[in-house]
């Protein structure tokens, strides 16, 4: 079976009033890499689950090698030869790649001849550019290889197109490199063709062949990557000229106040496992502090410790007193967080926008006197962060979850910027957001720093992290392994030290 | 994304879609379950229309009827604020009937050393009583939730036939009163200790207790921080934990409060209608009270609205046993029916909130 071309013609897919895909059309030539390029929202994941086969568009049609199709079910995909990698795993944690990859077949025999699978096993992988152990718990397989495992599985089940679904957002940048390079020189050989939904337009440029770009639904640009600039590609992403990202304000030598002491912290993971080990650091301030470090290294449960929202053992200090997340605390020491998914981690989604305005001050006068709440002065106060930070709602009584992500986010960025913070905890806090309000929320996190706000920004994305920071500290299996400032950060060097190894 | 200004300041309500939702969604339940319970009837031998005639004569038709009724509806409020109040913290707990018997028992007990005593105090004392044991209870199941990770829901409920056992173990055993002969009760109440009679109405103070106890509900849970605090704590533990909210204590705190609740209720039982704490008192009260809640949409005010109307149902399974010869279980079936259908109207409306979600 050769490597098809597909293409997908004129495709719109309407959610109620909501316009998700108007008339995209997209060819994906044979042996190549194509990228998907848009902000949040913008109908990547909508475009290729019609692809799937999970969703069916309203207009439009799929040509496989000029042939018209219509995929009624994942099943009609994978007969076509499509797959999908995800962003996070689907392997079983508990039983071998091999086992994994046999399991993975759409129809199993009731009885399996675990030898002649296997050899068909070898087969398969023995071609691979790349080595995956077969007879290796998942579990035991870092990050990097589980993505490779991934694409092995795509290939041992006959599939000729992957879409990639932001497959590197989980790995170093070292094994991103390795995983899309193995995805790229199998293209090149005439194995595969690939779609690549990714952010990262480095990534987009050193693996894809053509690029398109969505927003709000619509294909806006497409082409040959090499034909169009960064600033074209993110022009066309948000609908405006760039502005210049952040400027970092001048970095003044921090105070010599330390705001947060850790001292030999220790935190179980949900499996009741050590996931944060012996860790301490400082964060003075005005001074924003980055915790760099591959997602699942016990940054998660760290944040949370800190938080008040998981049991731990050592110290936590804030300005000197002892810090353990009860509200008096918080309002008295001025401990504020940014946690990642706000509308999941930080919002209510089935109490109103007024309200969840209030969470941090609703016991307090004037939202509160006595035990009786004044919803007046409630309503008041959300009007006024609304406008404040330009919030865009249906309105103070909508629940949380009919609103944008973005919104989502300036509606936390409200509640907690507006508060006496003296310390800011920040976890990946643009994740998953759009390209405005990932600005904004950097925009907020260094003007709280000018202010004298201590910040710790814990985040997976190294180059978010490399711009805002003033010191990174890289965290591993728990600890911290590496601590540079930011003037002085090499990312090859944080990377090795992410991936565990020992770095030169 | 239309603009925010003039709107007004209310406490949140959901967006006028969903609330009329959650308004109908139980009215076409109850409906759809009276026509499969007409068609249950209709299959005894009975005209469905004669059926419903005498449930409305039977619950409602009357001033007798409405004494009846009424007298049902009070324990039947209490064990449904016992469902809706940890609802609001996010919790499941259906063990009412165990908190009720246990606090009836101990309303029945905790008077009889004391005799000839001025009768308000001891009145008072039989309904802390109840609702001490009561909290107690579904304290029990709040903690193993909290601290043992253990399903509220399945402890609650395994709690009440514990409670339950425990209740025949002592009133058939040390609490007996060996006068009792055919039926093992308690020795009597001081009569002049029983609840008095509500002047007008004809049914007895417990009535009041459980409007007064609603209505504090409502105001607690609507107007003040605690019930703020709740349902964020209802919402998110996550959240509630990132804003320095103590989960567990708030979590004890709506558990103990609803078993309280629920305790009252048998207290109100004994020192009203029973004087006394037998077998009587275990009649799926609090199992009606899990119906009376999820009708209600765990509302305190739409508690007492949907507690008359099941009372009234269960005042008329008389009539029907006497009209036409139909068993006392008819109305357990008619109930049973509207519980499933509710269940079904609350899953399609799930599913319904999550298809316009996305």
């Amino acid at each position: 079976m050769s490597v098809p071309q597909v293409e997908l013609k004129n495709m719109t897919k309407r959610f109620g009033a909501n316009l998700a895909l108007n008339n995209v059309s997209l060819l994906i030539r044979s042996g190549t890499v194509h990228a998907l390029l848009g902000e949040n929202g913008a109908g990547k994941s909508t475009l290729v689950k019609c692809l799937v086969g999970f969703y069916h568009p309203d207009e439009g049609h799929i040509q496989v090698d000029g042939r018209e199709h219509r995929l009624n079910s994942p099943r009609d995909a994978d007969a076509l030869g499509i797959g999908m990698v995800y962003q996070h795993f689907t392997l079983v944690p508990s039983m071998t790649v091999a086992q994994n990859l046999v399991v993975s077949g759409a129809r199993l025999p009731a009885y399996i001849n675990w030898q002649s699978e296997l050899r068909r096993l070898a087969q398969v992988t023995r071609k691979l550019p790349f080595h995956v152990p077969l007879d290796v718990r998942v579990s035991q397989l870092s990050a990097g290889e589980k993505q490779k495992a991934e694409i092995v599985k795509q290939l041992y089940l006959g599939r000729k197109l992957l879409i990639l679904d932001e497959p590197t957002s989980v790995l170093t940048p070292a094994e991103a490199d390795e995983v899309l390079g193995h995805v790229r020189s199998l293209t090149r050989a005439g194995e595969l063709s690939a779609i690549l939904i990714s952010h990262k337009f480095h990534e987009v440029r050193r693996f894809a062949d053509d690029v398109t770009v969505l927003r709000r639904g619509a294909s806006v640009r497409t082409g040959p990557v090499a034909d169009l600039t960064d600033d074209a590609l993110a022009e066309a992403m948000i609908g405006e000229p760039v502005s210049k990202m952040v400027q970092h304000a001048p970095k003044s030598p921090p105070k010599s106040d330390i705001i947060l002491s850790v001292r030999d912290l220790c935190v179980n993971g949900d499996n009741g496992l050590p996931a944060v080990k012996d860790l301490s650091l400082e964060v003075r301030a005005a001074e924003v502090v980055g915790i760099a470090g591959v997602s699942g290294n016990g940054q998660l449960e760290f944040v949370e410790a800190m938080m008040g929202q998981r049991d731990r053992s050592g110290t936590m200090t804030v300005s000197g007193s002892p810090f353990n997340g009860t509200r008096r605390e918080i309002a008295r020491l001025g401990v504020y967080g940014l946690p990642q998914e706000p509308l999941k981690n930080a919002c209510i989604d089935r109490m109103s926008l007024a309200e969840n305005l209030a969470l941090r001050n609703f016991d307090r006068v004037p939202l509160c006197r006595g035990i009786a709440m004044n919803y007046g002065a409630l309503a008041e106060q959300a009007e006024r962060l609304v406008a404040q930070f330009r919030v865009k709602a249906p309105g103070l009584n909508a629940s949380m979850s009919a609103l944008s992500g973005g919104n989502v986010q300036r509606a936390v960025l409200a509640r907690e910027l507006t508060q006496d913070v003296r310390l800011l905890v920040a976890s990946n806090p643009t994740f998953g957001l759009d390209f405005v309000a990932c600005e904004e929320t950097y925009r907020r996190i260094v003007e709280a720093r000018n202010r004298g706000t201590a910040v710790l920004l814990i985040s997976e994305d190294l180059d978010e992290l490399l711009g805002l920071v003033d010191r990174v500290l890289v965290m591993s299996a728990g600890r911290i392994v590496y601590e540079v400032s930011a003037d002085g950060a090499d990312k090859r060097v944080i990377g090795k030290y992410m991936a565990g190894m020992k770095a030169a | 994304m239309s603009s925010i200004s003039g709107i007004e300041p209310v406490p949140s309500k959901p967006l006028g879609t969903a609330a009329q939702l959650s308004v109908a969604l139980p009215v076409l339940a109850v409906l759809l379950a009276s026509a499969i319970f007409a068609a249950f009837v209709a299959l005894s031998g009975q005209n469905p229309a004669t059926v419903f005639g005498l449930i409305v004569q039977g619950g409602f038709g009357s001033s007798f009827a409405w004494q009846d009724t009424l007298s049902r509806a009070a324990p039947l409020v209490l064990v449904g604020l016992a469902v809706a109040i940890p609802a609001q913290a996010g919790l499941v707990i259906i063990g009412g009937e165990g908190a009720l018997v246990l606090g009836g028992l101990a309303g029945a007990v905790v008077t009889l050393p004391f005799a000839g005593v001025h009768a308000l105090p001891m009145q008072l004392l039989m309904l802390l009583a109840g609702a001490l044991i009561g909290g107690l209870w579904f304290g029990l199941a709040g903690v193993l939730r909290q601290y043992r990770g253990v399903n509220e829901t399945i402890s609650s409920l395994l709690l009440s036939y514990i409670g339950i056992a425990v209740f025949h173990h002592l009133t058939e055993g040390m609490l007996r009163d060996p006068a009792s002969l055919d039926k093992p009760s308690t020795h009597p109440i001081d009569p002049s200790y029983m609840l008095p009679t509500l002047p007008g109405v004809g049914v007895h103070a417990g009535l009041a207790v459980s409007l007064l106890l609603a209505i504090a509900a409502h105001v607690v849970l609507r107007y003040t921080r605690w019930g703020f605090a709740l349902r964020v704590v209802g919402g998110s533990a996550r959240v509630a934990r990132m804003i320095g909210l103590a989960v567990n204590r708030w979590i004890l705190g709506a558990s103990v409060v609803a078993g309280g609740m629920a305790g009252i209720a048998g207290a109100i039982e004994v020192a009203a209608v029973q004087g006394t704490a037998n077998s009587s008192l275990i009649v799926g009260y609090g199992y009606s009270g899990i119906l009376v809640a999820f009708l209600a949409r765990h509302q305190p005010l739409a508690i007492v609205a949907v507690a008359l109307l099941i009372g009234g149902m269960q005042a008329s399974a008389s009539l029907l046993q006497r009209r036409l010869g139909l068993p006392d279980a008819t109305m357990l079936v008619f109930q049973g029916l509207i519980f499933v259908c509710v269940l079904v109207a609350d899953a399609i409306a799930q599913q319904l909130r999550e298809t316009t979600r996305r």
